[in-house]
């Protein structure tokens, strides 16, 4: 059973084409992540989903459902959290959910019931009767995500879940996310944090500029770039050096330049011992080892010529994406922007 | 989906009644102005020889229906338009994905906006009392409660209308200034329409209001310009124009 089938779906505003002829699916129970920058389009993709815009061409259905022709019973499968906040700040957190109840069409019985599980699911039991004005930005996301979940979705979309949230409230987010996966709920997230993608999501599909660049597990993912990087500092020149990593079967690929070396390797942390032994053997003394592991930050680099910053960026601004940032360099600056962005 | 959905409009309603009560400062603001108009143009203008005024009618007794009818002007409009407050909050999106005809919430806020409005007018009238007004006979309240209805009805739909034709809810102030002022002067609540210019005249009688106050002053005063049969034709044939315009025009709102 598919949860989510997605087919040549394009969307446009006037001249921007915001989702670009994209297909793929989503199989039911799974974690599925969109990863990119903001104006990637993966917001509108998840209003096309949630039929609150039309698509332009292309067809998608959720659940087994049209989202073009069969609107209602879409609507009644899914649950939705979107980027702002959607709440009524006046009301308490039980009087929004019972509110939402009532447009799914719950009689009493299955309302108060299902009011009282998801509260407790979601930690706020205690809370119930203040009004959601004077929630904490995550104690509103978890609300939120429980209204999603009250009248039981089989797809539950969660737009940028953890935007604004501090670090805890954010690995509580996750771990609330996780949870409901592991019940059965299927779940499609947008996301620009490579972390959150990373730690959460079965599948990920890197999006840019409204285009899919690549879709698959976050190991496979990583594991295509062809492995870690071992870089080595040098106390003289790293040339001497190479003849012997010829002759290394577990070398896939090395480069000098002065007194640095970088080796490419399956497995960076297994290596380093060798390499260490290798470098005493030549006489050579080691000032600094570094290990770096791809991430998908580094896979988004490698696809789009950019990274998820640079993105960001030319959503307002098209004339930075003229100069990519190429090669290790680009990729010592994504690991550098992604550790700010953390 | 049904076209309508009773429970649906229930919680739409519920809320709007919630929102209301649970915030005194607004019902206080919102009868502030035509209790100042009631109170000050009733007090400046009493004994005054007004042209038009039916004879042997006060001016207080003429005023009261007229800000009445004010109320549920600015109560029913600001309700149909509180679309665009929802759509600035985010909360528009919560309703617009949920599993519910656009007619079933243009609906519900309709049952919201009138209530929130009829209890906003029945204070007014309540108020009015004591500054010397009374009530023609026993029969006229419920009377009245039909006109109100039916006024609620016709604004509420024209504030969903205009709310359709906004993005956020920058565009409040522009339609308070040039919308529902002029419908207000024009609709004879302070002065008689019949004192106006004669192609001003034909604009009052464009007017809904018009017919609504002219009604209500039929029923709660025992006076009007027009046929009572007259007034209630007219606000049904408005209330069923504006209730279908703004259903027609939400339907064409996209959600994002």
């Amino acid at each position: 059973m598919v949860a989510i089938r997605v087919d040549g779906l394009t969307r446009t505003f006037g001249e921007t084409t915001a989702v670009d002829d994209l297909s793929f699916t989503v199989a039911d129970g799974e974690l599925f992540g969109l990863l990119g920058p903001n104006g990637a389009g993966k917001s509108t993709l998840i209003n096309v989903l949630v039929t609150l815009l039309r698509p332009t061409a292309g067809t998608a259905t959720v659940d087994g459902h049209d989202v073009r022709a069969d609107t209602a019973a879409v609507r009644n499968s899914i649950g939705v959290v979107f980027q702002e906040p959607a709440l009524d700040e006046e009301l308490t957190g039980a009087e929004n959910l019972a509110f939402h109840a009532r447009l799914y069409g719950m009689g009493r019985e299955r309302r108060d019931a299902r009011i009282g599980e998801v509260l407790e699911l979601v930690g706020l039991e205690d809370e119930r009767d203040r009004a959601v004005g004077t929630y904490s930005g995550g104690m509103k996301r978890r609300l939120e995500i429980g209204r999603g979940l009250l009248h039981d979705p089989a797809v539950l979309f969660l737009d940028e879940p953890t935007v604004g949230l501090d670090a805890q409230t954010r690995r509580d987010t996750w771990e609330y996310i996780r949870r409901l996966n592991r019940e059965g709920v299927s779940i499609v997230l947008t996301t620009h944090y490579i972390e959150e993608a990373e730690q959460l999501c079965d599948r990920v599909a890197i999006v840019d500029d409204g285009e899919i660049a690549a879709i698959d597990t976050p190991t496979a993912l990583t594991d295509s770039l062809g492995g870690d990087v071992v870089r080595l500092e040098l106390g003289g020149r790293a040339d001497s050096l190479g003849d012997r990593l010829e002759t290394r079967t577990w070398v896939r690929e090395y480069a000098t330049a002065g007194n640095v070396l970088e080796v490419t390797v399956e497995r960076g942390d297994a290596r380093v011992a060798d390499l260490v032994r290798l470098a005493d053997d030549a006489g050579a003394s080691i000032a600094t080892v570094d290990v770096r592991r791809p991430t998908l930050e580094t896979v988004f680099l490698s696809l789009t010529g950019a990274t998820i910053e640079d993105g960001r960026r030319r959503a307002s601004d098209e004339a930075s994406a003229l100069e990519p940032p190429n090669g290790r360099d680009g990729a010592a600056r994504s690991v550098r922007a992604s550790g700010e962005d953390r | 989906m049904n076209l309508v959905d009773p429970t649906a409009i229930y919680a739409l309603w519920l809320r709007d009644v919630k929102r209301f009560l649970r915030a005194p400062s607004r019902i206080a603001g919102s009868i502030a102005m035509p209790l100042l108009f009631l109170v000050f143009l009733g007090l400046g203008f009493d004994g005054a020889a007004i042209p038009g005024l039916p004879e042997g009618v006060d001016y207080i007794q003429f005023l009261v229906p007229g800000m009445v009818g004010f109320a549920m002007l600015f109560g029913a409009s600001f309700a149909g338009m509180s679309i665009l407050s929802d759509r600035d909050v985010g909360f528009l999106k919560e309703i617009l994905v949920a599993p519910i005809s656009r007619t079933s919430i243009v609906l519900g806020r309709i049952a919201g906006g009138s209530t929130t409005a009829l209890v906003q007018a029945l204070l007014i009238l309540l108020l009015s009392i004591p500054l010397g007004f009374r009530i023609a006979s026993p029969l006229s309240l419920p009377l009245a409660v039909v006109f109100l209805v039916l006024i609620a009805i016709t604004f509420v739909g024209f504030g969903v209308a205009l709310a359709s034709q906004f993005n956020d809810s920058e565009g409040f102030g522009l339609v308070v200034q040039f919308v529902i002022f002029p419908l207000f002067f024009l609709s004879g609540a302070i002065y008689p329409v019949s004192s106006l210019p004669e192609p001003v005249q034909l604009a009052a009688m464009l007017n809904p209001l018009t017919y609504g106050v002219d009604g209500l002053r039929a029923v709660l005063v025992g006076t009007s310009a027009y046929p009572i049969a007259l007034d209630l034709g007219a606000l049904v044939v408005s209330a069923t124009l504006t209730v279908a315009v703004g259903t027609y025009l939400f339907e064409r709102v996209e959600a994002v």
